[in-house]
């Protein structure tokens, strides 16, 4: 068995006396694509935040590719490999959608390569690959307040993308979309994916989280209640309670 | 332009602008020359934090009257030359900066406004208990009358302004296409989004506050000569830490030009003001001037001319189309 790449163990996080997090243990190979659901408030956007360094986590230990995170700020764990969207996509609205892309670039690829930056030419032509990439390379000299939301999702995730990640965390990338917008996000997870990224999905609609991952864990009430291939996971008695009740 | 070719052209300017100056022979022209030119330094410092990273600065009189404080202690301690003089006011004035980056960046909004606010009442009352700097009383200087090559000293005091004006002007512009504008401007739109891009926020603000802060700092170490006699009720004026917010709000926050603009602008007609109607009437038409830019003009002079330029490309191209017969491919205009 090869190395995993993330590493949960016994993660927590309380906000006062409120347990958001209880701990959760999970492990992540490389390649692998993970769909993690549970009802409003279960802790999903937690765990992302703590994962990848929004929050600090109170107790246990996340480890990512051989290391051992905690305490690292988000723009540290981003370069180490580890790129998120955000569930309400944050844009840099000033800018245009080229420099949106630019700024992972200069931050994470460049910093990566201590002192051989990529020349200002390769800078642009890496940031119009990554707008094709997600079919927005038209817009390239547009503001985001000019995009539609599924291109607003697809902005944040070429933006993702850029960091050149090995796990890319898709906070609910397609909630609100129309069912062909959701394929359209599907599509392009799935061509992450087979790019050798891996990726966890945070994400409601069931039909893209069954169709897409491998894996399936379920997080109800801040604690992981069921881990295992998707067509199980969603049989389990505890998950059919925690969301249709009794 | 590259920035090379932009501080040559910047350099070029300035000194062309200073020939001329030179042929004006009233000698009130350079002291309300030097006014200008310190709130052309006093905008574009205040921009790097305020419009380029987004953090409101109210603390821009503790940074410049710090920068003149320390001239007024050196000057006591041992004679040196200006120039080493403007260094020293922008090294402390940097010094507090990051410290007082280090202490409230964790606050965010009108909280990091409020204490920066507060780091201006503190600092003004250490001054003004500091009996070695003249306290309340104030502190004279005693300046030469005349300086070797220019003749009166305040030509003197002008001249290092402009230099630090083109200096100031030059910096900002370098930073605005650059990793760090880049940066700045990401913690500006969002910065958590910033951090999750790789940005280290942190840093790139303490950078912020630094370099704004030094260059405040520099622009308040010739102002004992310039005044003569220095209180720290004016060096603290509140007006510095108004207009320098004003000018670039009025000019546009997100460029170089905007400062400038704003500060040639308003300084203009503050120095007409006091001459001609009275003094105090100056932050009254600051105050008018702002809330008519709000309402007018809320991307300032700058964002007005961008929106008359886009204005125009998009009616040049309504007409290409149509030549062309209706549905040729719409390109849409950039922006």
């Amino acid at each position: 068995m090869t190395a995993a790449l993330l590493e949960v163990r016994d993660l927590g996080k309380r906000f006062g006396g409120f347990t958001a997090l209880d701990t959760i243990n999970l492990s992540l190979r490389a390649g692998e694509r993970l769909g993690l659901i549970g009802p409003n408030g279960s802790g999903k956007s937690t765990l992302v935040n703590c994962l990848s360094g929004t929050l600090r986590h109170d107790s246990g230990s996340v480890r990512f590719d051989g290391r051992v995170m905690d305490g690292l700020p988000a723009h540290q764990r981003t370069r180490l490999g580890m790129a998120r969207s955000f569930q309400l996509p944050k844009p840099f609205g000033s800018l245009s959608l080229a420099d949106n892309i630019r700024i992972p670039l200069l931050y994470t690829v460049n910093a990566r390569r201590h002192g051989r930056h990529l020349a200002p030419a390769e800078l642009d032509g890496r940031c119009g690959e990554l707008l094709q990439l997600v079919g927005l390379a038209d817009k390239a000299g547009r503001r985001p307040r000019d995009l539609t939301q599924v291109e607003m999702r697809k902005l944040e995730l070429a933006r993702a993308m850029a960091a050149e990640p090995k796990l890319l965390i898709a906070d609910e990338a397609m909630a609100g979309l129309s069912h062909s917008e959701v394929d359209d996000i599907l599509a392009l997870l799935s061509a992450l994916n087979e790019r050798g990224i891996t990726v966890i999905l945070i994400e409601h609609i069931m039909r893209a989280v069954m169709s897409f991952s491998e894996r399936l864990i379920v997080l109800v009430a801040g604690r992981k209640i069921a881990d295992g291939p998707p067509q199980e996971v969603t049989r389990n008695p505890d998950v059919v309670r925690a969301y249709i009740g009794e | 332009m590259r920035p090379a070719t932009f501080w040559l052209a910047a350099v070029v300017v300035g000194a062309a602008f200073f020939g001329l100056s030179l042929q004006v022979p009233n000698q009130y022209y350079f002291q309300a020359g030097y006014v200008v030119l310190q709130y052309i330094v006093l905008a574009t410092a205040w921009n790097i934090l305020g419009g380029y990273t987004g953090y409101v600065n109210f603390g821009t009189a503790a940074f410049f009257a710090l920068g003149a404080y320390s001239t007024v202690a050196l000057y006591k301690l041992l004679p040196l030359p200006l120039p080493v003089l403007v260094m020293i006011g922008g090294g402390v004035s940097g010094v507090v900066g990051f410290g007082m980056g280090y202490l409230t960046l964790r606050l965010r909004g009108a909280f990091f406004s409020i204490a920066t606010l507060a780091l201006a009442v503190v600092m003004q009352t250490l001054i003004t208990n500091w009996e070695f700097v003249g306290g309340s009383r104030g502190a004279y200087i005693l300046r030469p009358a005349q300086v070797p090559l220019l003749g009166n000293y305040i030509i003197y005091l002008f001249l290092v302004m402009l230099v630090l004006s083109v200096l100031a002007i030059g910096i900002a512009r370098s930073i605005e296409r650059s990793r760090l504008g880049f940066g700045f401007a990401a913690i500006r739109d969002d910065e958590q989004a910033a951090e999750a891009a790789g940005v280290p926020t942190l840093r790139l603000k303490l950078a912020a506050t630094t370099l704004s802060g030094a260059l405040m700092g520099m622009a308040g170490a010739p102002l004992p000569y310039y005044v003569t006699y220095l209180d720290p009720a004016s060096g603290f004026n509140l007006a510095y830490a108004v207009n320098s917010i004003a000018m670039p709000l009025i000019g546009g926050m997100t460029s170089w030009v905007g400062p400038l603009i704003g500060a040639l602008f308003l300084g203009t007609v503050q120095q007409l003001a006091t001459v001609t109607i009275s003094s105090a009437l100056n932050l009254l038409i600051v105050g008018l001037l702002l809330v008519a830019f709000v309402v007018i003009a809320p991307n300032g002079i700058v964002g007005l001319f961008n929106a008359f330029l886009a204005s125009i490309r998009e009616r040049g191209l309504r007409k290409h189309w149509k030549r062309a017969g209706g549905d040729a491919v719409r390109r849409e205009s950039p922006r």
